[in-house]
């Protein structure tokens, strides 16, 4: 049981790495990487979102969207899966939203930490995109808080890496076409190769 | 702001590129190139998706309350996608089997979100569907470039004719593995910016 669970998470840290084997959630993490600080702080954002709007949407999936799954309820014959997109992103924007309120109240320092990225990330498409891969792979309730754990922190770790990467070419001198964006690119298309050595490990 | 509807169409092409100025929808721009067959539908899905919810936020935009603008957005986009996904299912269903979570992801790509924020919701709607129309045609482009590269050099075919016959197969072309690899579309995109500035010399950034 533990090690399902254990070789599900290293796979969705290393294996399967959000940004570098499916880059979702590109935009943020080109845009936001350019110092290690706010990178860190954007790559929490994203953990505790994913950890709890995969396993929420876990539950409306399997409780109410899944064909027959109204079964509880005593309502059968109805397959209200061509829902699935517009209650996913419902309920990731309200999820961050209330995230961000409760974090407002009662953790004020995580609060300013997190600040203006926590509304960017209903837009993150890292976060959408883990709600369809659980929903593809049919993941359990607690395969799926394990999944969203584990590819929100396999997310993190690869924006401070990049951020890391950024601050350090500051010092370097880049062709003048290539700056920026351009290199960014680049880098970002060398960590994704060195991430592809994990690709196809069983564990 | 009275802009020339040619402008607000054509500008998205080179000179204000969804992709290579603005970095928005970078997501599905690298995970889906290896194929052109699936670039141009994925092209298509988008312009079509940005065109209607360009339309649609531009009419409703003098009724929107501020402060849930952006879920008003987000609903009217999905309703948008799900009819794509479905329409997609139902007449390509192998297609939509290869694009598998990025028709979703249409929906959090961020050129849609951006182009209802920073524009329909300012302008008329004429104006707001050529823009819409002009910046999915401007991110098609860069698809369709890496589409193009990647599957001609990587396996030698377009649109699955064989263009360069393989070493493998009896032909002379020794095809690069490393294009059918997705970290390729980086480079590929890195130096067509690269190119682009080169050209257009107004949009270099500093270090």
């Amino acid at each position: 049981m533990i090690e399902t669970y254990l070789s599900l998470f290293l796979t969705s840290v290393f294996v399967e790495n959000m940004a570098l084997a499916f880059f979702l959630g590109m935009c943020t993490f080109l845009a936001v990487s350019k110092t290690v600080d706010t990178a860190f702080g954007l790559g929490l954002a994203v953990i505790a979102v994913l950890t709890i709007t995969v396993p929420v949407n876990n539950l409306i999936y399997q409780y109410v969207l899944q064909e027959d799954a109204l079964a509880w309820a005593g309502i059968t014959g109805i397959d209200l899966s061509f829902l699935g997109l517009i209650c996913y992103i419902g309920v990731i924007a309200a999820i961050v939203q209330i995230l961000e309120m409760t974090l407002d109240k009662f953790f004020p320092a995580l609060y300013n930490t997190l600040g203006i990225f926590l509304p960017l990330i209903t837009v993150n498409c890292a976060i959408l995109g883990g709600v369809l891969f659980m929903v593809e792979r049919n993941y359990k309730f607690g395969e799926s808080v394990v999944f969203g754990f584990g590819s929100g922190f396999g997310w993190a770790i690869a924006i401070v890496g990049l951020a890391g990467i950024r601050e350090k070419l500051k010092y370097s001198n880049i062709p003048v076409g290539l700056r920026g964006l351009g290199i960014t690119f680049i880098t970002v298309g060398l960590m994704s190769l060195a991430f592809m050595a994990f690709s196809g490990i069983q564990l | 702001m009275a802009e020339k509807p040619s402008k607000v169409l054509l500008d998205p092409f080179f000179n204000s590129n969804p992709i290579s100025l603005q970095v928005l929808g970078i997501c599905s721009a690298l995970a889906i190139t290896s194929k052109l067959e699936t670039v141009l539908v994925m092209a298509a899905a988008v312009t079509v998706v940005l065109g209607f919810s360009n339309a649609s936020v531009s009419l409703i935009r003098n009724h929107i309350p501020n402060s849930i603008r952006i879920i008003v957005q987000m609903t009217i986009i999905a309703s948008l996608v799900i009819i794509v996904d479905q329409v997609l299912k139902a007449y390509s269903y192998e297609i939509s089997k290869q694009l598998s979570i990025f028709v979703g992801l249409i929906i959090t790509n961020c050129i849609i979100m951006g182009r209802a924020e920073a524009f329909a919701m300012k302008e008329p709607v004429g104006l707001s569907i050529l823009d819409g129309i002009g910046n999915g045609l401007g991110y098609s482009l860069i698809l369709v470039v890496v589409g193009i590269i990647r599957e001609l050099f990587g396996s030698g075919r377009l649109l699955g004719h064989v263009i360069l016959p393989l070493s493998t197969d009896g032909g002379w072309y020794v095809s690069n593995g490393l294009l059918l690899l997705p970290p390729s579309a980086f480079f590929i995109i890195g130096l067509y910016i690269w190119v682009l500035r080169t050209w257009k010399k107004d949009q270099i950034e500093e270090n």
